[in-house]
């Protein structure tokens, strides 16, 4: 039972990584990224590349961050000249391109068949309960860095810039004021924390395939910031905790439904999700933390 | 600065919407620009700024011409409009909206976030007392922090006009300011534009209060579909035969 709920914890603290990052990009600047898990898997296979010649981890999380940031780059160009809709269909796009990449260049990522046997992080701690604990600390710690950095950044100038863009980009482009530089920087940033999480989730999980890396993913972490409040630091943390109670909860479920398949399950548990998003925005639009409307 | 118009012209489809319209603002001077609706003074504004594109035509700043560039660089080159439907930063403070539009600001790059907070602050304070001085003046002291999408449409615009003068521009494109907002305050920013106008900046104002403008512009243009139908001082203009059955529907 212990094992299980440090499971949950990382899981949930991977998450939080992703939602800090998509809530600085939406949340704060209207920014409708549709494919947050292509950031996610190019941290995660630089991380399990390079973890796997032996490369330390805390040097293959910063280039996973910093390719994922750089793959941000192109996106953020062209978010410049797109309306948030079509900017939405073109980084689901993106994020499908990427997994499309992982799975045909086999030399590199073995494909299909994915990357096996990535070492365990802190491994000198062994494989115990002790182990993954200590992991769950670092996540943390990295997680209240995070939200710390994230914090300053709302609090800021920099931070009013982005909300104003989000509000009204002509009327910051009437002021003298750029779009354009403030939402590259922020794409790119929530990349990295993206990719960050990526290196977490590829050495805890212990191998990656490209599968791990669908839009589904991306889509958790919109649900995770809806339900906890969009634009709210504290709605990233806790909208991900609610939405892991949810998936976890309704795998309980198996139990208890007889006569259905391991298939059908699947599509119930994301029936019921689906249902729990319907009811929260229904009668608590603003998430639980109430969302940058309600200020 | 100096604003010079030749030939502007926009075209939707058919509809010459701007048709060939010349005029210049001298510098530090105060120009209005009347017409009735639809009449193009608004899609003028856009194509002067830069937010639309010109069929034909050539906008100039200081002799220059400015038609390659963008509506941003143009802001910054020191010519900023407000628009007649306000776009306040709907889920920012009033304060923050104006604190906003401060040119130059350090802890608008995320390095100086995390390496320089101390000049930040210093910067914050500097700029938040302007801010508050502009507040004070625009009678939005009381709503300094209600975010400014909760503000009556008078005070949205007058959100606009304090973020206009924040920016520091030499010349100020205002899209119907007085729309909406209370009499009393009109005459005050009415005399409060004379004081920057005093200081050089120039002004160049659409309005539908005619009251108001005639008794702040040296000169008028009035705009009658697309087209610059007259231009003059004020009492000239208004007592033309032509403007006042296009603008005034021949009463009054
Ligand atoms: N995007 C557009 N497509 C077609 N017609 C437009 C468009 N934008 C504005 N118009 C038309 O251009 C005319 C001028 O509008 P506008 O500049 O707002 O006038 P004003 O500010 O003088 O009231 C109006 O008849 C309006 O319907
Ligand atoms: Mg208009």
């Amino acid at each position: 039972m212990e094992a299980y709920l440090v499971a949950m914890a990382i899981i949930t603290a991977i998450y939080v990584l992703l939602a800090l990052g998509l809530n600085l990009q939406y949340g704060l600047t209207g920014l409708t990224n549709f494919g947050h898990v292509g950031f996610f898997c190019i941290g995660a296979y630089t991380a399990a590349l390079m973890g796997q010649i032996g490369i330390p981890w805390p040097i293959s999380f910063l280039a996973g961050a910093a390719l994922a940031a750089l793959a941000a780059w192109p996106l953020g160009l062209v978010s410049l000249k797109l309306r948030d809709d079509y900017f939405a269909i073109v980084s689901l796009g993106f994020s499908e391109i990427v997994r499309i990449v992982v799975t045909s260049e086999q030399w590199l990522t073995k494909g299909v068949q994915g990357i096996t046997g990535i070492p365990k992080l802190l491994g000198f701690l062994g494989t115990g309960l002790t182990q993954s604990l200590a992991v769950l600390a670092l996540l943390i710690a990295v997680n209240v860095l995070a939200g710390l950095a994230n914090r300053r950044i709302v609090r800021s100038p920099f931070g009013r810039m982005i909300e104003a863009i989000r509000d009204n980009e002509e009327a910051v482009k009437a002021l003298g004021k750029d779009p354009a530089g403030f939402k590259i920087q922020v794409l790119m940033l929530g990349a990295a924390l993206a990719g960050v999480a990526g290196g977490f989730y590829a050495h805890y999980i212990g191998y990656i395939v490209p599968e791990q890396f669908i839009p589904l993913i991306t889509f958790y972490v919109w649900m995770a910031i809806i339900i906890g409040g969009v634009g709210r630091i504290s709605g990233a943390f806790a909208g991900t905790l609610i939405l892991m109670i949810f998936l976890e909860g309704s795998r309980f479920l198996r139990g208890v439904i007889p006569f259905v398949s391991e298939v059908e399950m699947a599509s119930i548990r994301l029936g019921i999700i689906g249902l729990a998003l319907v009811l929260f925005t229904l009668y608590r639009p603003q998430g639980l933390m109430g969302d940058y409307t309600k200020r | 600065m100096i604003l010079t118009i030749e030939g502007l012209t926009k075209v939707y489809g058919a509809l010459r919407v701007v048709d060939d319209v010349s005029f210049t603002v001298p510098s530090g001077d105060i120009v209005g620009v009347i017409g009735p609706n639809g009449a193009g003074k608004s899609t003028l504004f856009s194509l002067v700024t830069g937010f639309l594109d010109a069929a034909k035509g050539q906008v100039n700043l200081d002799r220059k011409p400015i038609g390659s560039l963008s509506p941003v660089e143009r802001a910054r080159s020191g010519m900023v409009r407000t628009f007649q439907v306000p776009r306040e930063f709907s889920h920012l403070t009033v304060w923050q909206n104006l604190m906003a539009a401060t040119p130059k600001q350090s802890g608008e790059s995320l390095t100086n976030l995390f390496f320089r907070p101390g000049r930040i602050r210093e910067e914050e304070d500097m700029n938040s007392q302007k801010v508050d001085a502009m507040l004070d003046f625009l009678r939005l002291s009381h709503v300094a922090h209600t975010p400014a999408g909760r503000l009556s449409g008078g005070q949205k615009k007058l959100v606009e006009l304090g973020r206009a003068l924040m920016t520091g521009a030499r010349l100020i494109l205002l899209d119907e300011p007085f729309a909406g907002v209370n009499p009393v305050l009109i005459e005050e920013i009415a005399e409060r534009i004379r004081e920057l106008n005093a200081q050089g900046i120039g002004f160049l104002i659409i309005e539908h209060d005619l009251g108001a403008l005639t008794r702040l512009v040296s000169t008028l243009h009035v705009m009658d579909r697309g087209r610059l139908i007259a231009s003059g001082v004020p009492a000239e203009v208004l007592a033309n035969k032509q403007v006042r059955e296009a603008y005034l529907g021949g009463t009054s």
